[in-house]
């Protein structure tokens, strides 16, 4: 997927719209995900500091989120600062977060017993200065909460992270509702990297960047987050003979549907 | 043995026996560690509730006793006997076993309480040299070698012992023993050091009108801390633990307990978390009085500063930790951290937030699953024994093919922990299925032998 060409009018225009709606707002500065690909689609090349980011898996990660948790833990150690870690439901494994690069000693985790206790302190930690990232597991996010979380996160300039996680999978129709959050990710899998011997190579992702303020919407296939918690592009084509596969038909289907 | 109860001394045991003798003798005998650190502590308490009711020079006088300066204070308690015999039976009440003695000095009542006849003994003034002549010289507070040695000489009554020659007693055990005598024929004065309750740091307001709005009350607050922090400044203190009592006009009390993971000494910090839980009150027709007690106080320790040459500073977070610790409970928040343990579920462990770093990680050799599940879940599988990966399995109604798989990784039982762990064996194997699902799989058991397992298989984990 070829980036756009850099327009300079279009560029002024978004210029004035950014001075319109942020009346003494502080560019914050970005997080460049390392790829041109990705960050070329950003708005100022990379994830916005001080804005809320939405996060979901696609199929049955979209119960499960361990793509999409993996996904925004490779965000979180790549910036600087403590990681606050809220959910209800506590089945992360730190060790797995130390191999994408996020030190157990930087992330303090908060067992919320309810969505409500979730929205709670996601919002407190946002307008806490000093963190690096803020990640919350959280089902449902109306628009007040998520606008509520964005004006949040637009005092401190940390990095808000919401990990939309369900209970059942007909309740993941929620991704569609509007929220304020600044972009919005599906994260699915695709077949791991084919090895020239047996075993399970490094594994891939669908990213789909669903919504993106001032941006437009695109998919990226790359490759799992590394050690240092960096994404990689696909070095090799799927070949056609697993990327034609009914099971990938039936998920491109259900993703299609969700 | 250090010390028998008063069932075991009518068997006949008595301080000082090797604890195997006892066994011998008496087999279902209940055997205690010796504590000499929490007993102390406890003393001290007790020397605390002393204080508190009895008299204010109060001491503890260890291993076993403690030490009242009753001048003027008996009276309040109707007399030296009735004050004793009070003291004792409140003892009685709590489980405690006591003799008590008063006496002109503290060396003979400390002697009259260990070695008198009586349980309570009251000595009048100026007897004090008759009651302890005919006591053993172990009830002079010297030290064991010395005792020995005077028993060496024949000596064994404090009376002898006393009237002996002072020069050559110095000269051969060091100037405790004349000390301990003058001490307690009263000769030599003798210093208690009470123990001093430190009252806590507490602020206090009343109102001409009870107040019931919850602005009224967060006004009040804030009017509260800065005398609060003041005079914690002045003992170079923090609180841990904040207690604001919102006595009602109707008698009744309403209170908020806040506490910190680190000693905090910060108004804005402090006021904030108060008024975070203003909700939680219930000022019923109105409160006339509020009291603001820091219940648990410790010092701050000033730490240096790192340079910014240096590293870059970690932004301070403990009071974010307080406040979602007031929301959700101190066990809610946590970090993981490391344990030797090849059992995937028990390599982590939960400490504080804010615990101390002590720089372990994980081994980084073996790839690990983003979600443990809490349990593992049975899986149906199809696998070649014995160390094939499945070739399908069924989780929560899902038939899953795999496309590639990783394994085994083979984690022993740990047979320190417990017999049933001796042989135990579990393979795990990272399983790719053809959607490009991964999965943590194991099968407990070695595929060839029955002792190592229920050859069952298992899923535990999710990779993405």
């Amino acid at each position: 997927m070829p980036a756009p060409e850099p327009r300079p009018a279009l560029e002024a225009l978004r210029a004035q719209v950014s001075r319109l709606e942020g009346q003494g707002r502080r560019r914050r500065g970005v997080l460049p995900f390392g790829m041109p690909e990705i960050d070329g689609r950003l708005p100022d090349g990379g994830l916005a500091l001080g804005a809320l980011h939405e996060v979901a898996g696609g199929g049955h990660d979209a119960l499960n989120a361990a793509a999409s948790g993996l996904f925004s833990a490779g965000i979180a150690a790549r910036t600087r600062g403590k990681v606050l870690w809220i959910a209800t439901r506590q089945d992360l494994y730190a060790p797995a977060l130390q191999q994408v690069g996020l030190s157990a000693r930087r992330t303090i985790y908060v067992a919320a017993s309810s969505d409500v206790d979730v929205l709670a302190c996601f919002e407190e930690a946002l307008r806490r200065q000093g963190l690096g990232a803020v990640v919350a597991e959280v089902g449902r996010l109306s628009m007040t909460a998520s606008r509520r979380l964005q004006l949040a996160t637009e005092t401190s300039g940390a990095l808000g992270i919401a990990i939309r996680r369900w209970r059942r999978q007909t309740d993941a129709a929620d991704f569609g509702q509007p929220t304020a959050s600044v972009t919005r990710w599906r994260v699915s899998v695709l077949p791991s990297v084919p090895l020239p011997v047996p075993g399970v190579g490094r594994s891939r992702w669908l990213l789909e960047l669903i919504r993106a303020r001032a941006g437009e919407c695109a998919d990226f296939e790359v490759e799992a987050c590394d050690a240092k918690g960096r994404l990689a592009p696909c070095r090799l084509a799927l070949p056609a003979t697993l990327a034609d596969r009914p099971d990938q038909e039936a998920a491109g289907h259900r993703r299609a549907r969700a | 043995m250090l010390s028998v109860d008063l069932a075991a001394r009518r068997l006949g045991l008595r301080p000082g026996t090797p604890v195997a003798k006892a066994q011998a003798l008496h087999p279902d005998l209940l055997i205690m560690d010796a504590d000499p650190d929490g007993d102390r502590a406890g003393l001290e308490r007790l020397s605390l509730w002393f204080q508190h009711r009895i008299a204010p020079i109060v001491a503890p006088d260890p291993p076993d006793g403690i030490v009242l300066d009753t001048t003027g204070a008996d009276h309040l308690h109707g007399g030296e006997a009735v004050m004793l015999e009070n003291m004792v039976s409140r003892l009685k009440e709590a489980g405690i076993t006591a003799r008590a003695a008063i006496a002109d000095t503290w060396g003979a009542a400390h002697a009259l309480a260990r070695y008198g006849r009586e349980r309570i003994t009251l000595v009048p003034p100026g007897e004090t040299a008759a009651a302890i002549t005919d006591l053993p010289i172990e009830a002079l507070r010297l030290p064991a070698d010395i005792i020995d040695g005077l028993h060496g000489l024949g000596v064994s009554r404090i009376g002898p012992l006393a009237g002996m020659p002072r020069a050559p007693l110095t000269l051969r055990f060091g100037p405790d023993v004349a000390r301990r005598l003058d001490q307690a024929f009263g000769r030599q004065a003798e210093a208690i050091v009470p123990v001093r309750l430190q009252a806590p740091v507490q602020v206090s307001r009343n109102f001409a009108e009870p107040i019931s709005a919850a602005e009224t009350i967060a006004r009040y607050i804030t009017k509260l801390v800065p005398p609060l922090c003041a005079g914690l400044e002045e003992r170079e203190q923090g609180v841990r633990r904040l207690d604001l009592l919102l006595h009602r006009v109707d008698s009744r009390t309403e209170a908020v307990r806040v506490a910190t993971a680190m000693p905090v000494r910060d108004v804005r910090r402090l006021t904030r978390l108060l008024c975070d839980r203003i909700e939680t009150i219930d000022p019923g027709f109105g409160i006339e009085r509020m009291v603001l007690t820091a219940s648990l106080a410790e010092p701050i320790l000033h730490r240096q500063g790192v340079s910014a040459l240096i590293e870059e500073e970690e932004a301070d977070v403990s009071d974010l930790i307080d406040t979602l610790a007031n929301r959700v409970g101190t066990q809610a928040l946590y970090r993981f951290a490391p344990v030797e343990s090849d059992v995937p579920e028990r390599a982590v462990c939960r400490v504080p937030a804010l615990a101390p770093e002590d720089g372990r990680d994980w081994p980084d050799h073996w790839p690990r699953p983003t979600r443990l599940l809490p349990r593992p879940e049975p899986i149906q599988t199809m696998a070649v024994l014995p160390d094939h990966p499945p070739v399908f399995f069924i989780w929560r109604g899902i038939r899953r093919r795999i496309r590639c798989a990783d394994g085994p990784e083979r984690v022993f039982g740990e047979w320190w922990k417990g017999d049933a762990e001796l042989t135990t064996v579990r393979d795990y194997f990272r399983v790719e299925d053809t959607s490009g699902e991964t999965f943590w799989v194991y099968r407990t058991g070695d595929g060839e032998h029955g002792e190592t397992g229920s050859q069952g298989w298992f899923l535990h984990g999710l990779f993405e």
